[in-house]
């Protein structure tokens, strides 16, 4: 299961500078050099099972998931519908409470890191404010956690300039392209510089042109900022691409059948799809998929 | 193309009937206008064997015509023509000073002042029912039915208590008139108001969770614009049931100024005439005041990214 961990390249784009509402733990630079083994955990998962009442009865939504994420790696969850992958990202973010096991994210408990503004969520819908102007949805969560009139325009010049918007800013949502605003959320929840970003599905509602085009954009964003992603996807392809490491997850109960390690080069463009290795590790995710995964139904 | 190569010969004979602007009016123009005949013949029908009798009273010899003529301009007609209306409202408006008693702008503007009182502190008294209702399901649970209940009472019935209970206490004229008004016009905005808070997309309300933002926070930024459609909705309803509010509301107490207290004299000595320029005052009244709500709507949403 376990091939050689790759070795990621934290590029130090961190933002050093103490924000307002914002509490950092632990070191927040780690160089190139570190192995894998002693960065930083960002999510450590034990034993975490949920499962809630319906009228028809008990849904195991996930049964026993054991999850380990180091800092800076790109995690993919894939899986058919109903698998778990998003109620686990909803568990990380403290968005559902598990029935049982144990949790932290950044070292604290899923609350903690919630209340400390641990992570930026990306929801496949974009769900911007048609109210606001692009400007202002970007600043919007910058303003609830207190930042500067100054640091504020100056993180929406920076953000937008990163998902390649600048000029856009006081444009309505309702202006914009899906990708683009599917890439306004993104920035959105870069901008107030959390460790770890959560995306369930942000691409699934686009086209697949669009969609590779966000995948490169997207991987360009990880590597230079250093953040930790965990990815929820029903793309194998865009799994592949996109991770250092792809959970595979299999529905009723909820569980992860496999954990596979992805080493290609952070310098990975669109065409090493075509390349043996990439479709061997396709290949093996496609398998678990089989595996976990009954078609009697 | 194809379809306009296949259409009958272009009727180029009036180009007049493509002008926007008859496109736009000539529908509307051609309702009032036959509104208006079947009006005048109505008006004929009701009021002919008043002035036949009128005829035979006076023991004057008369023909067809001359009781055609009289339904036309009767003194105190059952239906009035609406030149004769139109003629009153005219004379209302224009024929006196403004603050004269026989001034329809006097009786509007007594009027008008208990509408708005009534409209800002009823829409008021909305808001704050709804932000309690939204916040608090006990609220919901207690509040809604007696909401709901406040509005089975016929105000016709409801108006004269207040009014003897408020004048009791030393309260007379606007305040009485106002709290009426009031009474009838929060429930449209506390109902839109509630729904309008609840509004906001699932997601909306999980992201200001991931930002960990406060109540407060997602009360301003979140769930107040987003119900600002249901807040404009709302208060265009509640600012003419204001006004139906303040007119009822002038009606037992026997008010010597208002719209209503026109009415009531109109009805008590026949002076049909009155009680009609009275009622297009009112309806004149009505609109300005939905048309100032829509206008404010309009610059507000287009503030607010509206396409």
């Amino acid at each position: 299961m376990a091939t050689a961990k790759s070795n990621i390249s934290i590029v130090g784009e961190r933002n050093a500078s103490p924000s307002p509402g914002r509490t950092t733990s632990g070191a927040n630079s780690v160089s190139a050099s570190d192995l894998a083994s002693t960065r930083r955990r960002v999510v450590d998962a034990q034993n975490i099972s949920l499962t809630f009442e319906t009228a028809d009865g008990r849904v195991d939504a996930l049964s026993n998931v054991n999850l380990q994420v180091a800092e800076g790696d790109f995690v993919s969850f894939i899986g058919p519908s109903g698998c778990g992958k998003t109620t686990m990202l909803r568990v990380i973010a403290d968005l559902q409470q598990p029935s049982s096991g144990s949790l932290l994210v950044n070292g604290m408990t899923a609350e903690q890191a919630r209340l400390a503004r641990a992570y930026g969520y990306v929801f496949q819908a974009p769900a911007l404010f048609p109210w606001r102007t692009i400007e202002k949805n970007l600043k919007l969560p910058l303003e609830i956690m207190g930042y500067t009139e100054f640091e504020q325009q100056q993180r929406v010049e920076r953000y937008l300039a990163m998902v390649n918007l600048t000029g856009f800013e006081r444009k309505f949502p309702w202006q914009l392209s899906g990708g683009m605003q599917q890439r306004v959320s993104i920035a959105r929840a870069l901008s107030f510089d959390p460790a770890l970003l959560l995306m369930d599905e942000p691409f699934g509602a686009l086209d697949e042109i669009v969609r590779d085009h966000l995948n490169e954009q997207l991987l360009h964003l990880w590597k230079s900022t250093g953040k930790t992603v965990l990815f929820v996807t029903h793309s194998i392809p865009e799994a592949v691409f996109l991770s250092t490491k792809i959970v595979v997850m299999s529905p009723r109960p909820g569980r992860i059948i496999d954990i596979i390690d992805c080493d290609f080069p952070v310098d990975r463009s669109v065409e090493i799809r075509e390349t043996p290795e990439f479709l061997k590790v396709a290949q093996r995710v496609r398998n678990g998929l089989r595996a976990g995964h009954s078609y009697d139904e | 193309m194809t379809s306009s190569a296949l259409a009958l010969p272009a009727r180029t004979s009036r180009p007049w009937a493509q002008h926007p602007l008859v496109a736009r009016y000539a529908p509307v123009l051609t309702m009032i206008a036959a509104l208006i005949a079947i009006w005048y013949v109505a008006a004929i029908a009701m009021n002919w064997s008043l002035v036949r009798d009128g005829f035979e009273r006076e023991e004057t010899p008369y023909t067809t015509l001359d009781i055609l003529s009289g339904t036309m301009d009767a003194e105190r007609p059952l239906l009035p023509s609406p030149h004769q209306i139109v003629n009153a409202f005219i004379d209302g408006v224009f024929g006196y000073p403004p603050l004269a008693p026989r001034s329809l702008i006097y009786h509007s503007l007594v009027t008008l002042s208990a509408t708005l009182l009534g409209f800002v502190l009823g829409a008021l008294f909305g808001i704050a029912l709804a932000l309690m209702i939204v916040h608090s399901r006990v609220l919901e649970r207690s509040l809604l039915p007696w909401i709901i209940c406040s509005q089975m009472v016929p105000v016709l019935a409801l108006a004269p208590i207040f009014i003897v209970a408020l004048g009791a206490l030393g309260l007379h004229g606007l305040l009485p008139k106002s709290i009426i008004s009031a009474y009838l016009c929060f429930f449209p905005i506390a109902i839109g108001m509630v729904k309008g808070l609840t509004s906001p997309d699932p997601l909306q309300l999980e992201l200001m969770r991931t930002w960990s933002a406060t109540p407060r926070q997602v009360l301003w930024k979140l769930r107040w614009p987003a119900s600002v459609p249901y807040l404009f909705a709302s208060l265009k309803v509640a600012v003419s049931i204001s006004l139906v509010g303040a007119i009822v509301a002038e009606l037992p107490t026997g008010a010597e100024a208002g719209i209503g207290a026109r009415l009531l004299s109109g009805s008590y000595y026949g002076q049909s005439i009155q009680l009609w320029a009275a009622l297009v005052a009112a309806a004149v009244l009505a609109s300005g005041l939905i048309g100032i709500v829509g206008l404010i709507e309009q610059s507000v949403a287009r503030r607010m990214g509206a396409h």
